[in-house]
């Protein structure tokens, strides 16, 4: 006789109903099913987003690509964006991209570095406890507001310190440097997520052999914590790339292809932003054209999130 | 004497050269946060000369400002001045005659006085150099009216958007942004939790799920203004007979259009769903196993240790993660121009299929207008939007004590 055999024998003898089948097998339970599949159905939901935004930018990119006035070559060679007479030459909306991003990063990439290694390095826990707050606010204030900051606050100040007649109303310094602000919060606190993850027993065999604390900072630390910043730095450029309010404000409404940087021009996402304020009728060309812009945007960010990521990925496998 | 005793005092100056850059290079951000608002402040507050059509004063009967009259007074104002084509207009529209107080008021203010603003200065000016704005404007400006206007205030407020910059507001801004986020959360709130819930309790370690993990992922990194670009596509135009309402017969098919909140709040919420998700997962990821194990061990069910044992436990931190995402999506300008927000919105939305504007879209529009005031306008309304935003994390501090306290 067995444990459950007799404990069913027990139980007989003091009561006279039957003892249901115990089924100890796993039951299948029709809500949890449900709850199980719905589940299931929001964390798809991003795969549906993904597939969402290629085939609408396809969709709606391909008729542009297919009109008569347009070749694949012109687009990406073009010097002259200009719909009203059917130019769609990408470069100036690249080049003007690129010159805002890169002034962004000519700023945002040493203050965020060394912001990084003051708060990883230098800081007290008191002080990192009151500056990381700082940072916090500087990456939640709206873009909106960054974009009025540059127009009214740093076009000013440059025209001031070149001259008004070099400095244009509109440029992409003014923009570019307060974009740099917006991304350094970024820069700074990924930065030091890497430079936090270097082991200490790095740090103490450098101290060991009488390196100073700068030393052990550049030397030992940021080397080792390189492909984190490297990370760092490619999402901060994809950021800037995409970024929108900032250059629409105050850099300029209208492609130019120059490489003065005190002069105004238009972004990939300030043409955007612009023609789709207007009145714009579905399906013109110049309605598809704004998808085969935002097409080559997504696919330059997407990559360079990728890249981003595979990095991070690599380096978190050395130290753990 | 080694080489390395020689040259302690240079390496020690670097040092110390070097730790004073990297401190300056961190105050340089608390420089940049506090020039932001005190450059917003700053033009927030001000002299402004305003010049009128007619003056207030000769409006005055017996001495008694145009403001204290009575309704009967100011009816005759309107008819005195007003060319009576346009009385007949404003009659029609509604009946002058029945029309309240403040309402005659606010007629004769626009109709009669017609003020217009045609210089303004800033706070710092305005505290520090009054002599010479006074100058100034004697100069430059002989019958305007000079006086201090501070342009946020109650006015600004509650009343809605106006092209005259002297009696524009933000109200019709405001409950756009509200409504839009009211939108976004439900939607984002539970679908967010629900795909963090499957990756973080449901999912095998299969080549599926961890391809969903890196689309998240990816998703958080795409350009705001993509997100546009779908919604446009997607909510305004292929679900126009929903996103508008006229398949319920709530809005007129002739003239609706899906540019409707409904559209700017599914918008919104595909935008920060994954920056949801993420956090939700990180909540959930804190949770102990051994709940789960007692849980289990108990009998109890996959669902039913979910429901009653980790969301619980994790709630304070979805909650503050979502109120974060959600005070990034109230600040999100580029996705809402690009679905088409209403430009001039004079009426209070009322549903979701209402056209919008919202804050953030009204202070773009007026940063961009060239006029002075306009801009006095935008700092105006970036302060109501940041006060808005603090309110918002402040609620997401105050989930956060109290929830946590419950839990420990």
């Amino acid at each position: 006789m067995n444990e459950s055999e007799a404990a069913a024998y027990r139980l007989k003898s003091s009561d006279t109903t039957p003892l249901p089948n115990l089924d100890l097998q796993k039951k299948m339970r029709f809500s949890e099913n449900v709850i199980q599949g719905f589940l299931f159905f929001c964390g798809a939901l991003s795969i549906l987003t993904t597939i969402g935004i290629i085939y609408v930018l396809l969709r709606e990119a391909i008729p542009f690509f297919l009109q008569p006035q347009v070749t694949l070559v012109e687009f990406f060679t073009g010097t002259v964006w200009q719909p009203q007479i059917n130019k769609f030459g990408i470069l100036p909306l690249l080049n003007a991209t690129i010159m805002s991003t890169a002034i962004a990063m000519m700023v945002a990439l040493p203050l965020g570095l060394c912001v990084a290694i003051y708060l990883s390095e230098y800081a007290t826990p008191r002080a990192r406890n009151s500056i990381k707050p700082i940072l916090e606010i500087l990456a939640g204030i709206p873009t909106v507001v960054y974009g009025f900051f540059a127009l009214t606050f740093m076009t000013p100040i440059l025209r001031s310190i070149f001259g008004i007649d070099t400095v244009q109303i509109y440029n992409a310094a003014s923009a570019g440097i307060v974009m740099g602000i917006l991304i350094l919060p970024l820069i700074a606190s990924m930065t030091e997520d890497a430079l936090f993850a270097v082991p200490r027993s790095l740090r103490e065999a450098a101290y060991g052999l009488g390196a100073t604390r700068l030393e052990v900072a550049v030397r030992i630390v940021v080397p080792a914590a390189i492909s984190g910043i490297a990370a760092a730095v490619i999402l901060g450029i994809s950021r800037a790339i995409g970024e929108t309010m900032i250059v629409a404000i105050a850099m300029g409404a209208g492609p130019n292809l120059s490489f003065n940087p005190f002069e105004g021009a238009e972004t990939i996402t300030g043409h955007i932003v612009r023609i789709s304020g207007g009145d714009l009728s579905y399906d013109s060309i110049d309605y598809n054209s704004l998808f085969a812009l935002a097409l080559v945007l997504f696919v330059i960010t997407f990559i360079l999130n990728i890249i981003s990521r595979r990095i991070v990925r690599k380096f978190r496998e050395v130290y753990e | 004497m080694s080489l390395a005793q020689t040259n302690i005092p240079h390496r020690n100056l670097l040092g110390k050269t070097w730790r004073i850059i990297f401190l300056a290079s961190t105050i340089v951000g608390i420089i940049v946060l506090t020039l932001l608002l005190v450059n917003i402040l700053n033009q927030s507050y001000g002299y402004v000369a305003v010049e009128f059509k007619v003056d207030p004063a000769s409006l005055a009967v017996n001495g008694i400002s145009f403001e204290q009259l009575s309704s009967d007074e100011l009816i005759r104002i309107l008819g005195n001045n007003l060319t009576p084509n346009r009385y007949r207009t404003l009659d029609k529209a509604q009946p002058i005659a029945e029309r309240s107080t403040e309402d005659l008021l606010n007629l004769v203010y626009q109709e009669v006085v017609e003020p217009s603003v045609v210089n303004t200065w800033l706070l710092w000016d305005s505290l520090f150099n009054t002599a010479q704005i006074q100058a100034e404007q004697a100069e430059n400006y002989p019958t305007a009216y000079l006086f201090l206007k501070p342009w946020i205030n109650l006015n600004f407020i509650t009343s809605p958007q106006s092209s005259d910059a002297l009696s524009a507001g933000i109200r019709t801004a405001i409950l756009g942004s509200l409504w839009i986020i009211t939108i976004t959360f439900l939607f984002a709130f539970p679908t967010g939790v629900g795909a963090a819930v499957y990756l973080e309790e449901y999912a095998s370690d299969n080549k599926l799920n961890r391809f969903i993990q890196t689309n998240i992922n990816n998703l958080a990194g795409v350009p705001s203004i993509i997100y546009g670009m779908l919604g446009l596509t997607v909510f305004v135009r292929a679900l126009a007979p929903i996103t508008s309402g006229s398949m319920f017969g709530i809005t007129d098919p002739t003239n609706a259009n899906g540019r409707t909140i409904l559209s700017a709040g599914l918008t919104l919420a595909l935008l920060i769903l994954p920056v949801i998700i993420i956090n939700a997962q990180e909540a959930i990821r804190a949770v102990p196993n051994s709940l789960r194990d007692a849980s289990y061990g108990l009998g109890a069910t996959k669902w039913q240790t979910t429901w009653h044992h980790v969301l619980p436990n994790s709630l304070s931190g979805i909650l503050t993660g979502t109120i974060l995402s959600i005070s990034r999506a109230f600040g999100e300008t580029a996705p809402l121009v690009v679905i088409g927000a209403s430009t001039y919105i004079t009426f209070d939305p009322d549903n979701i299929f209402s056209k919008f504007t919202t804050l953030p879209i009204q202070i773009y529009q007026w940063s961009v207008r060239p006029q002075a005031e306009f801009g006095n306008l935008a700092a105006a309304a970036i302060i109501a939007l940041l006060l808005l935003l603090i309110t918002i994390n402040a609620i997401a501090i105050l989930f956060r004590n109290r929830y946590s306290r419950r839990i420990s």
